[in-house]
């Protein structure tokens, strides 16, 4: 498996009234050919400003994507590209699928030209021959009637349908990688497995890679091959994702997985939340992010944000529990192994 | 549609009768009537027989009733004050330049707005948007006559711009339009800041949608995405306010017709009422108020063109 996509040192900030907005900190990470990894966290980490700058679609001002950052798709600078190189890339090779699909379609056009347009530009077909490639993309992603189909508008489509409508956009092109940003958190629960089935089943086939974006661990166990949990704008552990539920390390993964609702939680139980919220991202603290809700905090997390600490060679955790003169903690009981 | 049109249509004719009423009625409320205004020498028995002559000594529900019969027949009956002229002729000779200036305006006002607000959005917080906002300000408080007389003064005269009148019977179409220059401007300079304010606003809004990430993401050229995604889009609310505008413009040029002299409905209505010409005026009124509700209907099938989720016949499932 050859690597994709590498993320180095990606620093995004948000010049507002109130000040520079530290959205992500230094995010580094990788992405094989036809893996699919998940990037975990609660709402505001990041995650979403993350995906957006692999695209450059952060709109900016008041966005801005620091010197340093770098973003290769194989072996190319994504932030140096020119106009040209940026389209090719944009559907071609890297695609994007968003959170709701109520709004994420144009109301105004055609279902079926909505999926030409990227026809047209990346695989140099006329309008009939998109149009008709568009029908059968739609019948790929499970939609019945797809010949009729494609000349209705987004409002005549269910929140479901129009996700799998968003799913055949992105992948009509074939892309190398598809990002998907909370893809199924706007549907109820029944139309998320369904959802999850289809990319799950597309990636088999055509061996597209996928980012994951989700806040919710339960959605990932069975599709992603690695995991990475962010929080306040940095990566603060990663691993497979074996090691991510059988042998997590850092007290905020533990937190995760604990409030993850299990089949053999009781009705009376209430299901855990963090306690505590994230920091302010204006003024992000010196140390670990987390210390201030941490229950194994101690005094250097506050002065001091740990460095990353290899478990194993797929496994890394940015704690200072890890370090060798810090007390052994055991993770609560409970937590992560099978769902 | 043609159902939706048929039934639109009969509550255009029950609109209409209510306006020929209310108008028939508030005109004879007016002081005065067209015999004293302009045969005031005459001994007052002359008076009576040409009142006797125009059925003006008839009881007014009666003369209501012949009116309403003669509308039936699309006759608006004669001039009082120009003897020899029907009201039908004066719409006939008259309406030519009313029509020109009036559809010049709308249809100017309409692209010169819609234009403006694009570039004023696209280029938000940027010296070309303060302009654009700036002209907006004047052209929503500054009202047309002053533009108009402003226009006159700094433009009329130069090169080939004249400050009033209008073509002669021999001058050609493309002679004609200077003529039609400053009145055109004068008439939609409202429209123009109307729709530009709307239109930036809309497209600020459409901007931040989440499709507009979808089609930056498919990779199609950013002109693509701000001709089929973006203004496509925002372009809808602006046939909203098309009704209105196209309201004022039809009022306008009653006083724009006056300042530049053109020979037009707006100039005889003024006529008609400093002379109390009933027909004239009731003609008219009745005229314009049938431009206005068809150009509503009008409006309203144009917005059902544009915004797939309009639907003018179903009820929305
Ligand atoms: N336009 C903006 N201006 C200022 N701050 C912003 C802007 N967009 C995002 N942010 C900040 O960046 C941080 C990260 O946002 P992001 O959308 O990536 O969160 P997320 O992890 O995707 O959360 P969610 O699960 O709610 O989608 C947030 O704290 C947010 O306040
Ligand atoms: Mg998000």
């Amino acid at each position: 498996m050859g690597k994709l996509l590498e993320v180095k040192d990606l620093r995004v900030s948000f010049h507002t009234y109130a000040g520079e907005v530290k959205a992500v900190r230094g995010v580094s990470f990788e992405l094989n050919e036809g893996e699919t990894l998940a990037i975990v966290g609660e709402s505001g980490c990041g995650k979403s400003i993350t995906s957006k700058s692999i695209l450059r679609l952060i709109p900016s001002p008041p966005g801005d994507i620091k010197k340093e950052s770098q973003i290769l798709y194989k072996d190319k600078d994504i932030l140096k590209m020119n106009e040209k190189e940026l389209r090719m890339l944009r559907g071609g090779e890297i695609s994007m699928i968003f959170q709701d699909p109520m709004t994420s379609l144009n109301p105004t056009m055609k279902i079926g030209k909505q999926i030409a347009e990227n026809l047209i530009v990346h695989r140099g077909m006329n309008k009939k021959e998109a149009i008709k490639e568009a029908v059968k993309m739609l019948q790929m992603v499970g939609i019945p009637n797809a010949q009729e189909r494609v000349n209705q508008y987004p409002h005549q489509f269910s929140g479901g349908m129009r996700q799998r409508v968003m799913i055949a956009i992105a992948l009509a092109c074939n892309p190398k990688i598809l990002i998907a940003d909370e893809p199924t958190t706007a549907l109820d629960v029944t139309i998320q497995a369904q959802i999850m089935d289809l990319m799950k089943e597309l990636q088999n086939n055509l061996g597209t890679a996928i980012i994951l974006i989700t806040h919710d661990l339960g959605v990932v166990a069975s599709i992603a091959h690695r995991i990475q949990v962010m929080y306040a704008g940095m990566v603060v552990e990663r691993g497979t994702t074996d090691e991510i539920f059988y042998n997590p390390k850092h007290p905020y993964t533990w937190a995760l997985l604990k409030s993850v609702p299990r089949l053999e939680t009781k009705h009376k139980d209430t299901l855990y939340s963090i306690k505590g919220t994230p920091p302010d991202l204006l003024k992000p603290p010196v140390g670990c992010p987390f210390a201030s809700r941490c229950e194994y905090c101690m005094e250097i997390c506050k002065e001091q944000m740990p460095k990353p600490t290899k478990i194993s060679d797929t496994q890394e955790v940015s704690c200072f529990l890890l370090h060798p003169n810090a007390p052994k903690v055991e993770p609560p009981q409970g937590i992560g192994g099978k769902l | 549609m043609g159902k939706y049109i048929l039934k639109r249509a009969s509550y255009m004719i029950f609109t209409l009768f209510i306006i020929v009423t209310a108008t028939f009625f508030l005109m004879n409320a007016m002081p005065g009537d067209p015999i004293s205004q302009q045969a005031r020498k005459m001994p007052p028995e002359m008076q009576q027989m040409l009142r006797h002559k125009y059925g003006l000594d008839k009881p007014i529900a009666e003369r209501w009733i012949m009116y309403l019969k003669q509308l039936l027949h699309g006759n608006f009956g004669d001039s009082f004050v120009t003897p020899g002229f029907s009201v039908n002729e004066i719409i006939k000779y008259k309406m030519p330049a009313s029509a020109w200036i009036g559809i010049q305006a709308v249809i100017v006002g309409l692209l010169i707005g819609v234009i403006l607000g694009i570039i004023a959005a696209f280029r938000r917080n940027t010296t070309a948007d303060y302009i654009v906002m700036f002209i907006a300000i004047l052209g929503v408080s500054v009202p047309g006559f002053v533009i108009a007389f402003l226009l006159q003064t700094v433009l009329g005269g130069k090169g080939n711009i004249p400050i009033a009148g209008w073509k002669s019977a021999s001058e050609t179409f493309a002679q004609g339009l200077r003529f039609t220059i400053l009145p055109t401007i004068a008439l939609c300079f409202g429209s123009i800041a109307t729709y530009a304010r709307y239109m930036r606003t809309s497209v600020l809004d459409v901007i931040n949608q989440d499709y507009i990430l979808t089609a930056q993401a498919k990779g199609i050229s950013r002109i693509a995405v701000a001709v089929k995604h973006v203004i496509r889009n925002a372009i809808i609310p602006i046939v909203t306010i098309l009704g209105p505008q196209i309201a004022t413009i039809i009022t306008g040029t009653i006083v724009i017709e006056r300042i530049f002299s053109i020979p037009g409905m707006g100039n005889s209505m003024i006529e008609a009422i400093n002379s109390n010409d009933y027909n004239v005026i009731l003609g008219l009124t009745i005229f314009f108020s049938l431009l206005y509700i068809v150009s509503l209907l009008l409006v309203d099938i144009t917005y059902s063109l544009v915004d797939p989720r309009i639907s003018l016949t179903k009820k929305k499932k």
